[in-house]
């Protein structure tokens, strides 16, 4: 954690503001990817068990290799299984994405668990930073401006995403498939096809989500790693509006009000560390409260079954 | 699916109602049983793969959830909550929706059935009023944080699988801080308890078996459950809402009270599975609670199909499974997370398999039965 003490009080929104990016993370990378999955017209609930799949998988291998690169490769790969293997079941007839969301979210954690069992002691060499804080002297400011890589590349990602969606033929056409099935099939497209590419994807994505916590933060291997990021990113592509871009301001918002219960703590403030803890979740669901049932105006696909 | 249209060409032989009720029958099963297959090839793959021998961890598995008196107690004295979380999650999907969250209703329920169980007891209050009392705290308490999320569903349109879950997470927090700060017993220095109940005031086991009354309660609620679902009028009006909204408002039914009602009914089961493992086994609500018993019946209700009645015989069976563990973990050293793995296979068969519902072609009728 932080060292906030040398700044007095000030270290808490300095410590809020790294933690956002910290713990928004892994948010912004599985609510970007859940974004594509839903935009083809299909929800990935399973995405809790990829994230912790990725992460146990990044931490292995980058144990074994000593390389957090390849760890992160690795993580992706396993994703892009995970959400081959649900978009493909779901693809079947009469099996419905939510349930099927639900029972993968319990094997890939089981999986995640059994495998990851010889992974709690060690330590992993996690991802360097990149460092925008050499200025300074104060250890609390030098520890926010470190930026991890992952978001970084969130960041570009987001970007691309939103062009990629918006510009290209082939998000066009994904975009087809995700709002009316029928209009998808006069136009020749094969609705099966683009679905599974865009669940692989959002698997990939929250493959990498998981990596950022295992190698980065907490940056370690437990089995408390994940407490329903997986689950919430997908209630952030709703307050996001399916629109990538604003993952990245999801992500961190939902990363800050993450990182106020340990901020506090640093400071010795260990009161209502738990009510603060689940600061995130009521924020979740207030905005979901607040968001009412999202129509196409607000971007929804129309094939989502969440919208039914 | 009654009837298996045959094609025209193709001269159907005569078939007796006997035979059509056959087909009918393993029909409506080959879904469950080619799950059932396939959890058992998986998991032997997954179990082979990690270096065991399939054959001895099966043998293990059955040994340790149904293999002698002392497995089969344990397996029901686990049964007795999966139950409840099972119709947790069975009751809301009768009206259509799918709630995951039982979990932290059970925490919830613990926690309030444990407090006032304490203020009765200091009170003076003998078993026959310090029981039934426990009981409604816990089942109010799981009733109205479940039941919320469902008028959440019906005034806001939330989204109640993700809703349900936020709301788990919320629960726990709150368990949390409660058992650590206002409730907790100064006495409990390691692991942050309430203060525990008078050993005279614990659930004994039931006659002849050192299985404690949660498995009654268990076995009754869901019998209750059945009952209203299949012979009243209130089940009948929950089915036509959850079968088609469209209609059930046609006919004039409160389609939103119903659904709320059958939130909070499923969540009053999972804060009754609270009540009984705190006046049962724990005698205190702290972080044993949240053993992952909330998560199961989700597997349960599906598993069951929703049928009540149904989830007394899978509670049982995934009871054994996650009993097993524990042999499994000392003669193999097997991590007891495989139990999890097997159940999470067996979910996922068992919704892929689903796409099997109906599905023989009538030609493989003929050719086997003509």
């Amino acid at each position: 954690m932080v060292d906030a003490s040398s700044l007095g009080w000030w270290g808490v929104p300095l410590a809020i503001a790294g933690g956002a990016i910290r713990v928004g993370t892994p948010l912004l990378w599985v609510s970007l990817g859940e974004t594509v999955t839903e935009k083809a017209g299909r929800i990935n609930l399973g995405l809790e068990g990829t994230l912790l799949m990725g992460a146990m998988t990044a931490f292995a291998v980058s144990l074994a290799s000593g390389n957090p690169w390849l760890g992160i490769v690795a993580a992706a790969t396993v994703g892009v299984m995970l959400g081959t293997l649900h978009g493909a079941l779901c693809s079947l007839n009469r099996v419905n994405d939510i349930a099927m969301g639900i029972a993968l979210m319990l094997a890939g954690s089981g999986l995640a668990f059994w495998l990851g069992k010889p992974l709690i002691q060690p330590s992993a060499p996690g991802l360097p930073a990149i460092v925008l804080g050499g200025w300074t002297d104060q250890p609390a400011v030098k520890a926010a401006l470190s930026i991890n890589p992952l978001f970084a590349i969130g960041l570009v990602l987001a970007f691309v995403t939103h062009w990629a969606l918006g510009r290209t033929r082939f998000g066009l056409r994904l975009r087809v498939v995700g709002d009316s099935e029928n209009a998808a099939r006069a136009f020749g497209l094969a609705p099966t096809a683009y679905r599974i590419a865009a669940t692989a994807f959002g698997g990939a994505c929250a493959g990498v989500g998981g990596a950022s916590l295992s190698l980065v933060y907490p940056g370690a291997w437990s089995e408390a790693l994940s407490s329903g990021q997986g689950v919430m990113a997908v209630a952030l592509v709703i307050f996001a509006r399916w629109d990538p871009r604003r993952c990245i301001a999801a992500g961190l918002l939902f990363g800050g009000a993450s990182a106020i219960s340990p901020a506090l703590q640093a400071l010795g403030h260990t009161q209502g560390y738990y009510l603060f803890g689940a600061l995130p979740y009521v924020l979740t669901l207030a905005l979901l409260i607040g968001l009412g049932k999202p129509g196409p105006s607000d971007g929804a696909p129309g094939e989502l079954s969440l919208n039914r | 699916m009654s009837s298996i249209p045959l094609p025209a060409s193709a001269a159907p032989p005569p078939t007796s109602a006997a035979v059509l009720r056959a087909r009918e029958v393993l029909q409506s099963m080959l879904p469950a049983l080619a799950a059932l297959a396939l959890t058992i090839v998986l998991f032997s793959l997954a179990v082979a793969l990690a270096g065991f021998n399939p054959l001895e961890v099966w043998g293990l598995i059955v040994r340790g959830g149904f293999g002698d008196a002392f497995a089969l107690q344990n397996t029901l004295q686990r049964a007795a909550p999966l139950m409840l979380t099972g119709l947790a999650v069975a009751l809301p999907a009768q009206a259509g929706r799918v709630i995951i969250g039982a979990e932290g209703a059970l925490v919830l329920g613990g926690l309030a059935a444990s407090a006032l169980g304490n203020v009765l007891a200091d009170a003076g209050a003998g078993r026959l009023t310090v029981w039934p009392a426990m009981a409604i705290a816990g089942a109010l308490a799981g009733g109205v944080w479940i039941g919320s999320v469902g008028a959440l569903r019906e005034k806001r349109e939330v989204n109640e699988t993700i809703a349900s879950l936020l709301m788990s997470f919320i629960a726990i927090a709150l368990f949390n801080q409660c058992v650590e700060t206002v409730l907790r017993d100064p006495a409990s220095l390691n692991k942050p308890s309430t203060r525990p109940l008078p050993e005279a005031l614990m659930l004994p086991a039931l006659p002849g078996l050192d299985v404690h009354w949660g498995l009654a309660v268990g076995i009754v609620v869901a019998l209750v459950a059945w009952g209203v679902m299949r012979l009243t009028p209130l089940g009948l009006a929950l089915r036509v809402a959850g079968g088609n909204p469209r209609t059930a408002l046609g006919v004039g039914l409160p389609v939103a009270w119903l659904t709320i009602g059958a939130c909070a009914a499923g969540g009053a089961c999972a804060g009754l599975a609270g009540a009984v493992e705190v006046g049962a086994v724990h005698g205190a609500a702290n972080a044993s609670l949240i053993a992952g018993y909330g998560y199961s019946g989700i597997l349960i209700a599906f598993a069951a199909r929703f049928s009540p009645l149904g989830v007394v015989p899978v509670a049982i069976l995934v009871g054994g499974i996650a009993a097993s563990g524990s042999l499994l973990q000392r003669r193999l050293g097997l991590p007891d997370a495989s139990v999890t793995v097997l159940l999470g296979f067996a979910f996922v068969a068992l919704i892929g398999c689903e796409t099997l519902r109906g599905r023989i072609p009538p030609r493989l009728w003929s050719s086997t039965h003509g």
